[in-house]
């Protein structure tokens, strides 16, 4: 790649990609304003969509592969027929991408490097998984180079960065307790370069497509959250959208997963749902296809979107409940309040029987009148 | 500190640590009440101390006719907060939860707009009270730092607990980190204020239901 | 042991027990008791809010009885009692209470307030903060025997005339009598009826009785002031006399702190049983009644209501007996507003009538009784306690009242069968 072919490959537009993907004019619409609706942007601003999809250049896109277990990009890339979310992504330059480029060792090096260099300052990079930075980022290198300088090198001619899925958004499980490798999100380490956390474990492919059309319409990155997500899918809980929500207020809740409540669709709550507090789109965009998502298939929302979820307690936990053992730390309260008392107790009763034996005996003498 | 980590601390070490100080502290208190006790009473009782001591336990929740009377405002506020916050606290589920993981028992919960409804109710109330308390001849005199922290420290879990519930002024995280801390400053505050008559009242009503019921009243 | 403080300050670490630890822990700062106190509700001065009467009290509680207010007090941030606190707060102790229990009725949380104040005032005596007409009072019962100066001459000078008025022996120190009268000394001076009305209805009843020439007082001035040492030295002259006459049963006169002092406080300030048992006359005549031995002839017709003494009452249980009584002699009985263990004090028990400083605030408290009996309309007031006698006759006179105020006892001997 990156000779005079790829650069021909480069002015082709979206809308003609498309086009030669057999995706009609019509449907090509009907995405933009999917999109629109998505991104929760007004309808009026389709045209534009549309108008900006059909002249973008294909950009140039590094995808740095970290911590990870690849779940990610098999979120992204495992759709069961082709879709127009997944003809984006194609449309796209894909310089780098260890996972799935044809080269490899020095020449996949020599891709990414010619890459950046072709488009200092303009490329986006995509990063999933974690970055290791304890003991000098040994914990996890490619080609020699460490997770850490591989991200700083990359990520300084970067136009954005867009951290796909919780480990390069929030250090995911690499992060969560006890965190041996010294597990950081991306945004921890590059502080000078806009980033987009699409948190989720693994992330909704549409939410990424999403955030790329975004740029390609507007060439800037959408409105965020105060975690970096883009407001247009993070903006509201599982729980608020949820389909079992009426459920939850009158009061009906599942208590085993196979009991009656189970059986008829009520809320998940009590079996650890985190819902309430994780911000995601699943309950409205769902997954394969839109087929449904997991509270559909009657299991609770494990909050992956949120930072830390592994380390807020079991999935199978209420919210409500304390992550720590709250029943031991009461009964050890018990026995020290109660050994703590009888010591006080002692004192005061102490205190009492000198005060019985100081007793001052009242007599008439004491009624002297004041006056 | 993020909003998560935030919420991870109150969740996790910091309620611990309420629950250790509030428990470590009630039980102090109590010890200390009972290890006092009592003279035995060497004169020959009327009635019996027990029974008229469970009975007035309950009968001390209902004003008698002529105290309401003179005090209608008071009482009514004391019992919208009172039953306001036992039904929010006992009967609304994220709660019963709680109260399931750490004392082993659960029972059922009220739908969630009728405990809004409450939290609404017990808000004003609250509001009220205080208003009642700065305006009131007898209110204000009585009153020192403490009625005013304790006052503060009660609304605070339903105001934060009614933002969280709604989505409101801040993440939900964030909001429902601070209904968590809110509810954990009560519970450390709890064993050094008066907050502590949510035990001792009944200990104290149950002396006074004894000490009258010996002489043959019931009070 | 030197200042005054220090006296005030060992009295109440002695009076603090288990009861008053809960009360002090479950005050909430409701201000109802106000409402249930006369000399608040007829004032409105919030510095005679029950539970505010008390702080001396609570201070060394918080700071000698509680974990966290000793941790203060070695930190320095404790209140402290002082002179000053005792010498501001002798007033609400004597002078607006009365003891009369009824803050104790209504507390949300349960504070037997009047059973703190008691117990407030064993520290207040024994500094020496206490009202000069109490001291002279619980003086004068130590010293001659009666807080009005009364010996036992001026006694047997009522007893004679009693005796030519009835005819009727008053029996003086007779051994092995079953029933030993007392007297309160207001009785002996102001309403020696009552004397003639025990010799009446024994007579007719054919109850054993005796009067004791070395213990005729039942007042105790001491329990009063608040001093159990000579609340006892006086209580100990009631036992010494019942026991040499070796009688079965002591009657309290119609005087409510004499009741509550000898039946409830007694055996515990003498930290011993009595060998014998203590009976409220109304308790008495109410059991002749039922055994068919208290006959009366005719009724009394005009309307007449009943005034609680809050000692015999509220304080005391005796409750039913005064209106069966009332309902054998009256056939015009109507209860005032809130009567029976909620009635309202007469504003004079509890030492307040020795104590010449708290007149005007008397006065003022019996606005109450006042306006309760204008509700009413009754011409009568019968009461049992002849210090609410003489003080709602005082308070009726100075609002110029025209309502009669008599003991139930010399009601029912006047109308003997």
């Amino acid at each position: 790649m990156g000779s005079a072919v790829e650069q021909n490959v480069r002015a082709i537009t979206v809308a003609d990609r498309l086009r030669a993907q057999g995706i009609s004019r019509r449907g090509f619409l009907k995405f933009c304003a999917s999109t629109a609706s998505l991104m929760a942007l007004s309808p009026a601003m389709v045209p534009a969509i549309a108008r900006a999809l059909e002249n973008a250049r294909r950009p140039s896109v590094i995808w740095l592969s970290f911590q990870e277990c690849t779940g990610c990009t098999e979120s992204l890339t495992r759709s069961h027929s082709p879709s127009v979310e997944s003809l984006i992504l194609e449309q796209v330059s894909l310089d780098y991408h260890h996972t799935l480029q044809a080269a490899s060792g020095e020449a996949a090096e020599l891709a990414r490097e010619t890459a950046m260099q072709e488009n200092q300052g303009k490329y986006l990079l995509v990063v999933d998984g974690s970055i290791p930075v304890k003991d000098g980022g040994v914990y996890s290198t490619i080609a020699g180079i460490t997770n850490v300088d591989m991200l700083n090198e990359v990520a300084a001619g970067a136009a954005a960065i867009i951290a796909v899925g919780s480990c390069a958004a929030f250090g995911g499980i690499g992060h969560a307790r006890p965190n041996p490798t010294g597990a950081m999100p991306v945004s921890e380490i590059v502080t000078d370069k806009p980033i987009v956390n699409v948190s989720g474990c693994p992330p909704i492919p549409t939410v990424i497509t999403g955030v790329l059309a975004h740029f390609l319409t507007f060439n800037k990155l959408p409105d965020l959250d105060d975690l970096g997500r883009p407001l247009a899918f993070f903006g509201q809980s599982i729980h608020d959208r949820c389909y079992r929500r009426p459920f939850y207020d009158k009061g009906l809740f599942a208590e085993s997963f196979d009991d009656e409540g189970a059986r008829k669709g009520w809320c998940l709550y009590r079996l650890g749902c985190k819902g309430p507090a994780t911000y995601n789109a699943c309950a409205t965009t769902k997954w394969n296809q839109g087929t449904s998502f997991p509270i559909e298939a009657g299991h609770p929302c494990l909050g992956c979107s949120e930072p830390d979820f592994w380390d807020m307690g079991s999935f199978y936990r209420a919210l409500s409940i304390p992550t720590e053992d709250t029943t031991r730390t009461l009964v050890y309260g018990v026995g020290t309040g109660a050994v703590l008392g009888a010591a006080a107790a002692a004192v005061a009763r102490s205190r009492k029987s000198k005060a019985k034996a100081a007793h001052y005996k009242v007599s008439v003498n004491d009624l002297e009148e004041s006056t | 500190m993020t909003s998560v980590e935030f919420l991870a601390w109150v969740r996790g070490p910091m309620f611990q640590i309420a629950v250790a100080i509030f428990v470590v502290g009630v039980v102090i208190r109590l010890i200390e009440i009972f290890a006092l006790g009592r003279k035995a009473d060497l004169s020959e009782p009327r009635g019996g101390e027990t029974m008229p001591g469970i009975v007035t336990v309950f009968r001390r929740s209902i004003p008698d006719p002529g105290t309401f009377k003179r005090s209608p405002f008071t009482i009514v506020l004391g019992y919208l907060f009172h039953i306001g916050l036992f039904i929010t606290i006992l009967f609304f589920v994220p709660h019963i939860e709680l109260f399931h993981d750490v004392l082993g028992v659960q029972w059922p919960g009220l739908p969630t707009p009728l405990v809004d409804a409450v939290a609404i109710i017990s808000i004003f109330a609250m509001l009220a009270i205080l208003v009642n308390r700065l305006r009131n001849p007898v209110l204000r005199f009585l009153s020192n730092g403490e009625d005013y922290v304790v006052w503060a420290a009660t609304l605070l879990p339903l105001v934060t607990g009614y933002f969280a519930f709604h989505r409101m002024l801040f993440p939900y995280q964030t909001m429902l980190g601070l209904h968590i801390l809110s509810v954990e400053i009560l519970l450390i505050l709890f064993p050094f204020t008066k907050l502590m008559h949510f035990f001792t009242s009944f200990v104290a009503r149950w002396y006074n239901g004894a000490a009258f019921g010996r002489r043959g009243v019931q009070s | 042991m030197s200042s005054s403080e220090d006296r005030a300050v060992n009295a109440f670490r002695e009076q603090i027990d288990g009861p008053i630890a809960s009360y002090l822990s479950s005050c909430v700062h409701c201000g109802l008791c106000a409402h249930a106190c006369l000399f608040f509700t007829e004032t409105e001065d919030p510095r005679y809010t029950p539970i505010n009467k008390v702080e001396p009290l609570r201070r060394v509680w918080k700071s000698e009885y509680t974990f966290f207010g000793k941790l203060a007090s070695m930190l320095g941030v404790a209140k402290k009692v002082t002179d000053d606190l005792l010498e501001e707060w002798e007033p609400l102790i004597y002078d607006a209470c009365t003891l009369c229990g009824r803050c104790s009725m209504v507390c949300p949380v349960g504070n037997d307030i009047s059973y703190m104040i008691r117990k407030t005032r064993e520290g207040m005596v024994a500094a020496g903060y206490a009202p000069d007409g109490l001291k002279g009072a619980t003086q004068r019962a130590v010293t001659i025997g009666s807080p009005m100066g009364v010996k036992f001459p001026a006694l047997q000078v009522q007893i004679h005339n009693v005796e030519r008025e009835t005819g009727l022996t008053v029996p003086v120190d007779v051994h092995g009598a079953d029933y030993m009268a007392l007297l309160s000394s207001m009785e002996i001076m102001n309403f020696p009826e009552y004397i003639g009305a025990l010799a009446k209805i024994f007579d007719k009843a054919g109850v054993s009785w005796t009067l004791c020439s070395e213990a005729f007082e039942a007042t105790n001035s001491g329990m009063q002031i608040g001093s159990s040492d000579l609340e006892g030295e006086l209580l100990q002259r009631v036992v010494d006399g019942a026991e040499s006459l070796g009688v079965k049963y002591v009657i309290s006169p119609e005087c409510g702190h004499a009741y509550y002092a000898l039946r409830w406080e007694g055996p515990n300030v003498l930290g011993k049983k009595y060998p014998f048992q203590v009976i409220h006359i109304l308790e008495l005549l109410d059991q002749l009644r039922l055994k068919g031995k208290l006959k009366v002839e005719d009724k009394v017709d005009e309307k007449l209501t009943f005034h609680d003494p809050c000692q015999i009452v509220r304080k005391g249980g005796v409750v039913e007996e005064p209106r069966s009584l009332l309902s054998l002699v009256a056939s015009d009985f109507v209860e005032m507003e809130d009567a029976g263990v909620m009635n309202w004090c007469c504003g004079a028990g509890g030492g307040v009538s020795a104590n010449e400083r708290a007149q005007p605030l008397k006065l003022a408290a019996f606005k109450r009784k006042k306006s309760q009996l204008e509700a009413l309309g009754a011409g009568t007031m019968v009461t049992a306690c002849a210090n609410c006698r003489i003080n709602m006759e005082e308070g009726l006179e100075e609002n110029n009242m025209q309502i009669e105020v008599i003991g139930l006892t010399e009601t029912l001997a006047d109308h003997l069968a």
